[in-house]
């Protein structure tokens, strides 16, 4: 499969066809900057008109032009890295479960189950947050609210599950049965041989499972912006996980509707959203490489 | 003192055995309380009418028709542009350095915020395009949110043709595109299909890629054109669970309801598909 170059027994449409193809190939590349572009096009006014030392500060108050963006990028961070703690454990322990105990019929419900997680769009998950989950942390913390950073968390955890576990069940699929056989021939048990000898070989594989998990939790929307409360304050200290917090995600899309067209505060936001996608862009070139490494020219089946 | 090495075993099975099982048990939970909330808001005149009285009483029509055309919309433009590139990474492409960067582009198209494409299609649709917020602003925007599920699944399913078929299409005096067309493209199809259904059914659920490329908060009746705005589920499910205060908590339900009995169908159809063509797979 040579890239097409005309022989003249080539009939043209084919080879019209051809080149059209290989158009489409390429042009994802071509998104992606498209993409960069337009944030840079909208953000850029920004930091012409605002300081840095402004987008650098700890308070957002758009309404009397302080645009501090750190507080926005720690409450990303907090409930990201709150909400892997908790998907991360279970996501491996269950893509285990799949991929090493489970009997075939369990399997047969679990993974169409995922798959369905996976589905659930974010807005009736933020819908649920409301309703059940929200309730339920008030009671059990006793916080004036329930929109907080915890809730925002669970939700988050629930969200980025589904990623974790099936590129986890792929890695430990991936590790050859030689090194069970391997394992069991010098009378390891079944646990044994996942624990030390499965779960090292696939930790590469668990790693990519993470960061994209990260990516996940890092840029989901409605969600957060439905339950975490929105005040955009500096999540410092212990109770932080019980107060309300802003992400840079909730932030665009709440604000955005309602600034106007070519203000300050409506390319601090494509700045905002510049900052997203270069820190995804970021967090997947890693996952990628990791996965290039790995197996050369993979990495598509962890896409679907 | 030391444990017995099965007593471990059955102990670390047993923790992991709940994992799985609480990972499932919300979801099923979920889907549960939600049927039984809504299905009470459910009627002729709730799928069918439009909101009345501040969006509190009526029905969700107009949601309802918007997401089908943004759905529709969506099909339209990632389908031929998705396919084509998973063809070409499949068929075509050479193993080099060039094809690797489109293979790195993709994942990252694929890890980009759903919120950041909601910026991406307001810059370059609705401003420096002039569509305005309409339906195409918003098909165009979910379109290239969906390429890269499309492309990937594209690819695996040819990928996962033999490669005997390509040799017998070659033996035969076939080109590389007559092998494609008559021959790997069919038997891929199921694959594709299955790829393509869900991610529009992902597509039809997100809300943040519309909200400034295509949603309208309040708009009781159907969009004249593809450059009008029009409502959709996701984005009336959120303004009514958010934005108006006093909103009947059953018709928030039956909103959830419908937008999951939408998503959840899809789903259903392509686990169809694949269960269906699994079966009569010719290798």
């Amino acid at each position: 499969m040579q890239t097409p170059e005309m022989p003249k027994d080539l009939d043209w449409r084919e080879f019209l066809v051809e080149q059209l193809i290989r158009l489409m190939g390429v042009s994802a590349i071509g998104f992606v900057l498209l993409i960069f572009l337009f944030l840079v096009r909208e953000g850029v006014p920004a930091l012409v008109e605002v300081p840095l030392s402004n987008l650098l500060g700890q308070r957002w108050y758009p309404t009397f032009e302080v645009y501090g963006l750190v507080p926005l990028v720690l409450g990303s961070l907090l409930v990201t890295v709150g909400a892997i703690a908790i998907s991360l454990p279970l996501g491996v322990a269950t893509a285990v479960f799949i991929g090493e105990i489970a009997p075939d019929w369990v399997r047969e419900i679990l993974k169409p189950g995922i798959e369905i997680i996976a589905g659930i769009p974010s807005v009736v998950i933020g819908f649920i947050g409301i309703q059940l989950v929200s309730p339920l942390v008030r009671q059990f913390s006793g916080a004036p609210t329930g929109l907080t950073a915890l809730t925002g968390v669970l939700l988050l955890a629930y969200m980025a599950l589904p990623t974790i576990i099936s590129i986890a069940e792929d890695a430990l699929d991936a590790v050859p049965d030689s090194y069970r056989h391997a394992a069991y021939a010098l009378s390891a048990t079944q646990w044994q041989t996942i624990w030390r000898v499965v779960l090292p070989a696939a930790r590469p594989g668990i790693i990519t499972a993470v960061m994209l998990g990260v990516g996940r939790a890092i840029g989901e929307t409605m969600t957060v912006m439905m339950v975490a409360g929105n005040a955009a304050r500096m999540p410092l200290g212990f109770d932080a996980f019980l107060r309300p917090v802003r992400t840079m995600t909730a932030t665009i899309a709440a604000e955005m509707g309602e600034v106007a067209r070519g203000s300050t505060h409506y390319h601090v936001l494509f700045v905002v959203g510049l900052a997203l996608f270069i820190l995804t862009f970021l967090i997947n070139l890693a996952a990628a490489l990791a996965i290039f490494r790995q197996e050369r020219g993979g990495g598509r089946r962890f896409l679907a | 003192m030391k444990v017995p090495r099965y007593t471990t075993q059955k102990v670390a099975f047993g923790i992991i055995t709940a994992a799985a099982v609480g990972v499932l048990i919300p979801l099923v939970l979920v889907i549960a309380y939600i049927v039984l909330q809504g299905i009470g808001a459910i009627s002729w005149e709730f799928i069918s009418a439009m909101p009345r009285g501040g969006m509190r009483e009526g029905g969700i029509f107009p949601a309802l028709v918007g997401t089908v055309w943004l759905t529709i919309g969506t099909a339209i433009t990632s389908i031929p542009l998705g396919v084509g590139a998973g063809i070409y990474l499949a068929e075509y492409a050479p193993d080099n350095w060039f094809t690797r960067t489109i293979r790195l582009a993709i994942i990252n198209l694929a890890g980009v915020p759903s919120v950041v494409y909601g910026l991406f299609g307001l810059g370059l649709f609705v401003i420096f395009l002039r569509f305005g917020m309409s339906i195409v602003a918003g098909s165009l925007t979910l379109g290239i949110m969906t390429l890269p599920v499309i492309i990937s699944t594209t690819e695996q399913a040819l990928t996962s043709v033999p490669q005997s078929f390509r040799v017998v299409n070659a033996s035969l005096g076939g080109t590389t595109w007559q092998g494609v067309r008559k021959v790997i493209l069919r038997q891929a199809l199921p694959g594709i299909m299955t790829g393509v259904v869900l991610g529009l059914e992902r597509a039809a659920g997100e809300t943040a890629p519309i909200l400034f490329t295509v949603a309208a908060f309040f708009l009781p009746r159907l969009p004249h054109s593809i450059f009008d705005q029009t409502m959709a589920l996701p984005y009336h499910l959120f303004v009514i669970s958010t934005q108006v205060p006093g909103m009947p908590i059953q018709i928030q339900y039956g909103t959830a309801l419908v937008l999951m009995v939408f998503v959840l169908t899809m789903n259903l159809l392509a686990t169809l598909i694949r269960r269906y063509f699994r079966r009569r797979r010719q290798w």
